[in-house]
């Protein structure tokens, strides 16, 4: 649990004195234009980051450093409540209500977890509704794990050991993030993700050991989710744009490349308790690395799936659109509601006067 | 999830359509996860109805929900904590997805919410002349004072 209240201040009164920002994080700007002509600020974030101390949202910041964080919090939000559809997907046809509670709680924590980071990302100073409205116009993206289909029960399975399952590995390093509410976001995160990576394998483990059909259709299930889910990781260290600077301000903290190989090296001996295959022939312990070998990536795949051509983009993106006007009755009644409250209590305050 | 995913290219039209079984629960009306009081209305309630309520009472921020500070006690014993902040029309409605968000496991036995905008935080900016009245008082601590050889119990 987050120990402090101090980034709070960040979004009071207390900084810009005109109430909670508007999006634009026009305050925090002003003040870093007028900090920047003395060099004392930069190089006070820039001992903060060396001692490996916490950037707090009321610090002053490089303004990349910042426009990154609001990149790479709202993609990881994004992400979070996207995935809620491929799994949502199979609510209503969990084989057991056991099967079915479970899932319900799992995509219900993928709402949490989304709310968590536009939390973060809000004390950057951009809006949440800005965010969303970036997202609903395609001008954020969110992971391209999320825009392959679920085709079967196993797929949830699949998710849960293999989509989280990466997602851990890139998330448990992120709680030493250099930012302060973002690293507190992953901390509570990642306590709940194992319980959805343990589901899932559960899952597997429940159909590897089923009918030979049962069986069948979880092999099937990694067979198609096994290479996205390396993908996760991101482009190979050698092209990936942002790695460099983000490593510099201990941001990230490995490579794309170091992480997926231990997700393999991981994966490997888990799939076999599993008695499944990893689709994946050149996969081999390479006793001189003291890691796995494995297969190369087929990136054009990636980048297809990136610039809106995997299978499922338009229907992710759209039902996300049609959930937030679907809702907007709702708001609308919430805020009527609030507001009809607030005069009432106002009203007799006022006539006492 | 990486930050290098946003790189490559703008998104295009050309999607080959879903193969996905289309299943009557989406997202927004599962029984729970969906659009009721859960943590999943939350989740999309983001940008409240532009224009239309922006102005309304109740503290409204142009189009979204205030924002609220939640502190959670963890149990009997313990003073509540800042758990994290989130979005609601009123303070019913924050207390609500407050239960939702940051009790699903049972963190707490008891909830606090503050508008955001209540709270008044000390700037960074002065934080070496704020705390310095503290700095050079050591002898606020018990470990200041030396005692003589074989004082017990002071």
């Amino acid at each position: 649990m987050p120990e402090t209240i101090i980034e709070r201040g960040s979004r009071s009164g207390a900084e810009s004195g005109s109430g909670p920002r508007t999006g634009t994080g026009a305050p925090a700007a002003a003040a870093q234009a007028a900090a920047t002509p003395g060099t004392a600020p930069e190089t006070a974030f820039e001992a903060k980051i060396a001692a490996d101390e916490r950037i707090e949202p009321r610090d002053w910041m490089p303004d990349a450093y910042r426009a990154t964080l609001v990149r790479q919090i709202a993609q990881h939000a994004h992400s979070e409540i996207i995935g809620m559809q491929p799994e949502a997907n199979w609510l209503t046809r969990a084989p057991s209500l056991r099967r079915k509670a479970i899932l319900l709680a799992k995509v219900q924590d993928e709402a949490g977890h989304g709310l968590y980071l536009y939390s973060a990302a809000e004390t950057l100073g951009t809006g949440r509704d800005e965010l969303l409205d970036k997202l609903h116009a395609g001008r954020q993206k969110y992971s391209s794990i999320f825009n392959y289909p679920t085709l079967t029960w196993a797929d949830v399975g699949a998710i849960g050991w293999l989509v989280d399952g990466a997602a851990i590995i890139n998330q448990v390093p992120l709680c030493r993030c250099s930012y302060g509410p973002y690293a507190r976001a992953m901390v509570r995160i990642c306590k709940e993700e194992s319980f959805h990576q343990r589901q899932g394998y559960e899952l597997l483990h429940t159909l590897a050991h089923g009918t030979p059909e049962q069986h069948a259709m979880a092999q099937d299930a990694i067979d198609r989710w096994w290479w996205p889910s390396l993908m996760m990781f991101g482009p190979p260290d050698d092209e990936s744009a942002h790695s460099a600077q983000s490593m510099a301000w201990k941001i990230k903290r490995h490579s794309n490349d170091e992480l997926r190989q231990r997700f393999v090296d991981i994966c490997v001996p888990q799939a076999e308790i599993l008695g499944l295959t990893l689709p994946d022939p050149d996969l081999k312990w390479n006793e001189d690395r003291g890691q796995h070998d494995f297969g190369a990536i087929d990136w054009s795949e990636f980048k297809e799936v990136l610039r809106g051509n995997g299978p499922c983009n338009e229907q992710r993106i759209g039902r996300r659109r049609q959930a937030h006007e679907d809702g907007a009755w709702v708001r609308d009644a919430a805020a009527a509601y609030a507001a009809k409250r607030a005069l009432g209590a106002a009203g007799p305050g006022e006539a006492a006067a | 999830m990486s930050a290098d995913a946003e790189d490559a290219g703008r998104r295009t039209t050309a999607g080959s359509g879903g193969t996905e079984p289309s299943a009557d629960a989406g997202v927004g009306a599962g029984p729970d996860a969906g659009s009721g009081a859960g943590v999943g209305h939350g989740a999309s309630a983001g940008a409240g109805p532009r224009g239309a309520d922006a102005g309304t009472g109740a503290g409204a921020v142009a189009g979204d929900w205030p924002l609220w500070e939640v502190f959670v006690r963890s149990r009997r014993g313990l003073s509540h904590v800042h758990a994290g902040s989130l979005h609601a029309p009123d303070a019913a409605m924050a207390l609500r997805n407050a239960r939702d968000l940051y009790t699903r496991r049972q963190e707490g036995v008891s909830v606090w919410v503050v508008p955001s905008t209540a709270v008044t935080a000390s700037s960074p900016d002065e934080k070496d002349p704020f705390f310095a009245p503290a700095a050079d008082k050591p002898y606020r601590h018990p470990t200041f004072y030396e005692l003589p050889e074989g004082v017990r119990n002071l």
